[in-house]
């Protein structure tokens, strides 16, 4: 019973398919393991463990019908708190929207539940996506289950978190400057930026909707592709939403054949700042893609190292507005609501005690960058820089197929470590935000674990807009190749819990 | 409020020049809202049209009505604007309980049409261009009813209603240019403006523009500068003026007390204001200190707006006949001189004749009701000539009955009387009242011979050939027979008796 949470999302979905096991005793599984473990990592927010048994049910009930069952059906899934869920609280790891019942599905979760995904219930994450730590969570940290003691990345901790524990075999997370990636490089796990408009925003909470972007993420590279698969496509509720074909990931993620590709390793990833043994293990990778039959050279992005101060106008300015909504006029919190005080008021103290600092920090800051005045010098410059920021990324794709670079320029760090300095918090996604600001795809997988701290290292992969194939077809064969020299997946080696 | 003697309007006008600009809110008649697919149908229990995006529930995304932006481009097309090859939305920020997002999803420096004008004849005949600044697309916010309190406003309220079905249905922002040049004739150009604007927009069948129904809202913003002087004077807007005379009312107002204000040596501060619709002033709202820093940032949600050039040329070709050429035409049908169809147009008199021909009446018939009776009563109660309580079809068989020489102009005036009175029909008023013309020689003989016995010296001067004398006859029996009778027959009636 216990190898069940070691499945993968293949496996269990092949073995519930076969009539192996019961998609019940998959759930159960997974849901005795949050019982036995959760208390410690703080993943999930929420258990939804009478939804994930009716929904394994059902899947189980279609198979006994001999009704065909999709490549997901009966994979329980962890699911970050920032999508809606009828009928289930959605916080976004925020008191602001504490008790709030959202009475519609995101697409996201409506299209999982179409696939027979069990969604076991909802992780836990940085409030509103601000964060690489979750830290920044009004429910408490979450662990990193390579050490308790350390930060599972954020904001999608819970999601990272989750799977590094074997609470879950997939889980899904929000990328707007990093949050799945990062978390999957710290944790050892495999998490997936897809092409901007490639998933669907309906339902997601928005954090920065320019930049916010579900995507998969997993324990092995073919689990996200198939999460992938599930959830991507065109959705009319969504403006951005691309209408166009969900590029063969699934495909891509078995070939195992890098022989010819043109891979870029980008030069301004590197330096002061980076972990030595972070950089040892990224340049190992590169020597591997070699290896494996990839042409690999350096490319120059200059305006890379302009994107952290681009992003922290854009994304706050965009929050700023995204977050007007939490008035305590119509859900969630009411502070003050007491008779004597205006709707002004109680909107004002309900904002006071409801958002954490982090959040008023970049409502404060979008705020003013918007203003009339600054918005030029601050909003307008940001997108410029936005602008260049794609430039190179065009010229760089013009050369080769993908870049490559290490996701995070340190491994998990201490809870508390940075909590102070919201400046070194925000270096964490230093690599992993130029993506976003492009709208392009990227993946991080896990290679190897840094030798001073024995903790994952993350290697970040990067394809033009509508390529995401391409993340698959490196991802795919780096993971084979590693697992080959290890003699067994990363994860492995993390310490029982 | 204190009560101030305002400087006398020609006066003002005599030191100032005013400077106007007109911003008209449109809701459109589209079936579902800007945003999102939820109903627009007015009159429903509030909060029934609704759903996660007009609500701005957590996660909840716009999507944009095409119809919404055809009806814009439409509109722009009539007000001969450009139209934006390349637009987008913008949010405009700020708290309120009636927005649920807490910001508008509007336009900005992108509008859809901008650059045009629109000419509108004042009561005269005259021609004033208005030059339209844009049109732009955004949504209505849901609507708050404060309860309690004594100005209905927010402030000092017990508590506020909030109804969301009005979030989101799509609204059209028509901006003029400062209006200048009109001197006296400002708040005139102003009333003539909106008038114009609502035909046309219903003409294009994007909205009924109701202005009582909030269909149609006008903001009026009103400076002066001393005349020969090229700058521009600190503005006023006074907001939500709710009806064309309300909008003649305003400007010609706020053109006074600014004139007062600015003849005592005071400053006019730049400030929201309010009209008031019982004494025909305003009282300012929010002043300058408080106004909003809107951060106006182009929507991340939406995608940019690319009308092409094949579809607006489209939509250009499909355009209704537009109200000036359409009452051009009218006037040469009806045969009217300029002056005669000016004061159908004054009157509002054009779609109740049309209507009234449709149902079978001759042109100048249905003129001479609406433009007559029916338009002195709407003068009197202050109402819309289209609001009276008479129908089109009414008017008509009134006419009708009159050609059949059932009713003479008199009692047909009493008919429409008794239609206007709630008492029914047409015929039924006739039938109720008694109202039927007596041409039966049996009934009016013996009136004629009353007539005739106590008038012997009129009848004298009839028998002698003097027969244009024979009116006074004819009037006593209309007397007598209290307007019933056929005055016609009663003449024919006289003349054979003294065998003139």
């Amino acid at each position: 019973m216990t190898e069940l949470i070691k499945y993968t999302a293949a496996q269990t979905a092949a073995a519930v398919a076969a009539g192996e096991v019961s998609a019940v005793e998959v759930a159960q599984a997974h849901l005795d393991r949050i019982e036995a473990v959760d208390k410690k990592v703080n993943a999930f927010l929420h258990v939804d463990t009478e939804g994930a048994l009716k929904a394994a049910r059902a899947v189980d009930d279609r198979r006994a019908r001999g009704e065909e069952l999709g490549p997901l059906a009966g994979v329980p899934l962890a699911l970050k708190d920032v999508f809606t869920t009828e009928g289930v609280p959605t916080t976004c790891g925020s008191k602001i929207l504490e008790g709030w019942i959202p009475p519609y599905d995101a697409t996201l979760t409506a299209r999982l539940k179409d696939a027979g995904v069990v969604i076991l219930g909802k992780t836990n994450m940085d409030e509103f996506a601000m964060g690489s730590s979750t830290e920044n969570s009004a429910y408490g940290p979450t662990g990193n289950p390579w050490d308790l003691a350390r930060i599972p990345g954020g904001s999608g901790g819970g999601s990272a978190a989750a799977l590094a524990a074997y609470e879950a075999p997939l889980a899904i997370g929000t990328d707007t400057g990093g949050s799945i990636r990062q978390p999957g490089a710290v944790t050892g796990t495999v998490g997936v930026k897809p092409t901007y408009g490639s998933v669907s925003r309906f339902g997601l909470v928005a954090f920065s909707s320019s930049l916010d972007q579900g995507g998969p993420c997993a324990r092995t590279v073919l689990d996200a592709a198939l999460l992938h698969e599930a959830i991507a496509g065109h959705d009319p509720l969504d403006s951005t939403s691309i209408d166009a074909p969900v590029p063969a990931v699934v495909e891509a993620a078995r070939m195992r054949d890098i022989r010819g590709m043109r891979i870029g390793v980008v030069k301004e990833f590197a330096g002061e700042g980076y972990q030595a043994g972070v950089m040892q293990r990224f340049n190992e990778s590169v020597e591997l893609l070699r290896e494996l039959g990839a042409e690999v050279v350096e490319v120059s992005c200059p305006s890379f190292t302009l994107a952290l101060p681009a992003y922290y106008l854009i994304a706050p300015s965009e929050a700023s507005s995204n977050l007007a909504r939490f008035d305590a006029m119509r859900y969630g919190l009411r502070v003050g609501d007491d008779g004597s005080r205006s709707a002004e008021e109680v909107t004002a103290l309900t904002r006071e005690a409801g958002f954490g600092p982090e959040v008023k920090r970049r409502i404060m800051l979008g705020t003013y960058a918007l203003s009339s005045g600054y918005y030029d010098a601050y909003y307008g410059s940001a997108q410029k820089v936005r602008t260049l920021i794609s430039r190179d990324f065009d010229a760089a794709f013009a050369g080769v197929d993908v870049l490559v670079s290490p996701t995070t320029p340190t491994t998990a760090f201490p809870i508390g470590e940075r909590a102070d300095d919201p400046m070194a918090m925000y270096l964490a996604d230093l690599c992993t935000i130029p993506s976003n600001l492009a709208g392009n795809a990227a993946m991080s997988l896990p290679c190897g674990l840094a030798p001073e701290d024995n903790l994952p290292v993350g290697l970040q992969i990067i394809a033009p807009a509508m390529a995401d194939d391409r993340l698959y077809r490196v991802g795919g064969a780096v993971e084979a190749a590693l697992n080959e020299k290890w003699g067994h997946p990363l994860l492995e080696e993390a310490p029982a819990l | 409020m204190s009560v101030i003697s305002l400087v006398s309007y020609e006066d003002a006008l005599a030191s100032y020049d005013p400077v106007m600009g007109l911003e008209v809110h449109v809701e459109l008649g589209t079936r579902t809202k800007m945003f999102c697919g939820c109903s627009t149908e007015l009159g429903a229990e509030p909060n029934t049209q609704t759903c996660p995006t007009c609500l701005g529930l957590p996660g909840s995304l716009p999507v944009v009505n095409r119809i919404g932006v055809e009806s814009a481009i439409r509109i722009g097309l009539a007000l001969n604007c450009e139209i934006a090859e390349w637009c987008r939305f913008a949010r405009k920020n700020y708290f309120y309980p009636d927005m649920p997002k807490n910001f508008q999803t509007s336009q900005y420096d992108e509008p859809i049409a901008f650059n045009g004008y629109l000419d509108v004849q004042l009561e005269d005949g005259e021609v004033f261009r208005v030059e339209i600044e844009r049109a732009h697309m955004e949504e209505d916010t849901g609507k708050s009813t404060h309860v309690g309190g004594a100005t209905g406003r927010i402030h000092g309220a017990e508590y506020s209603l909030l109804d969301y079905n009005r979030a989101g249905i799509p609204l059209i922002e028509i901006v003029t240019k400062p209006i200048v040049g009109a001197g006296a004739r400002a708040p005139e150009v102003a009333k003539a403006y909106v008038t114009e604007l609502r035909e046309l927009i219903r003409t294009l069948g994007v909205s009924e523009a109701r202005m009582d129904k909030g269909q149609m809202r006008c903001d009026v913003n009103l400076s002066l500068r001393p005349i020969g002087r090229e700058k521009f004077g600190t503005r006023s807007e006074t907001k939500n003026v709710n009806s064309l005379r309300s909008v003649e009312r305003a400007a010609r107002f706020e053109i006074q007390r600014h004139a007062t204000v600015l003849a005592d040596g005071g400053t006019i501060v730049q400030e929201t204001r309010h009209f008031h619709e019982d004494n025909g002033t305003t009282t300012s709202g929010r002043i300058k200190e408080e106004a909003e820093d809107y951060r106006y940032f182009p929507e991340p949600d939406l995608v940019p707006i690319a009308p092409s050039r094949e579809w607006v040329e489209e939509l250009r070709a499909a355009l209704p006949e537009l109200p000036r050429v359409r009452r051009a035409r009218l006037q040469a049908e009806w045969g009217l001189s300029d002056k005669d169809m000016q004061a159908v147009l004054n009157a509002g008199a054009v779609e109740p004749i049309l209507e009234t021909v449709a149902a079978g009446a001759p042109a100048d018939q249905a003129r001479k009701w609406w433009l007559g009776e029916l338009a002195r009563r709407a003068n009197e109660t202050g109402t819309e000539l289209a609001d009276q309580p008479i129908t089109p079809a009414q008017v008509a068989r009134v006419c009708a009955l009159v050609a059949e020489g059932k009713l003479n102009d008199k009692l047909a005036r009493q008919v429409i009387e008794g239609v206007l009175a709630g008492e029914g029909e047409p015929d039924e008023v006739v039938e109720k009242r008694g109202l039927a013309v007596v041409s039966d020689d049996s009934a009016l003989g013996a009136a004629v011979d009353q007539a005739i016995a106590d008038n012997p010296d009129v009848a004298a001067k009839i028998r002698d050939g003097k027969v244009q004398a024979v009116g006074a006859l004819v009037g006593a029996v209309m007397k007598a027979t209290r307007g019933q009778a056929d005055a016609a027959r009663v003449k024919d009636l006289i003349l054979e008796r003294l065998g003139a």
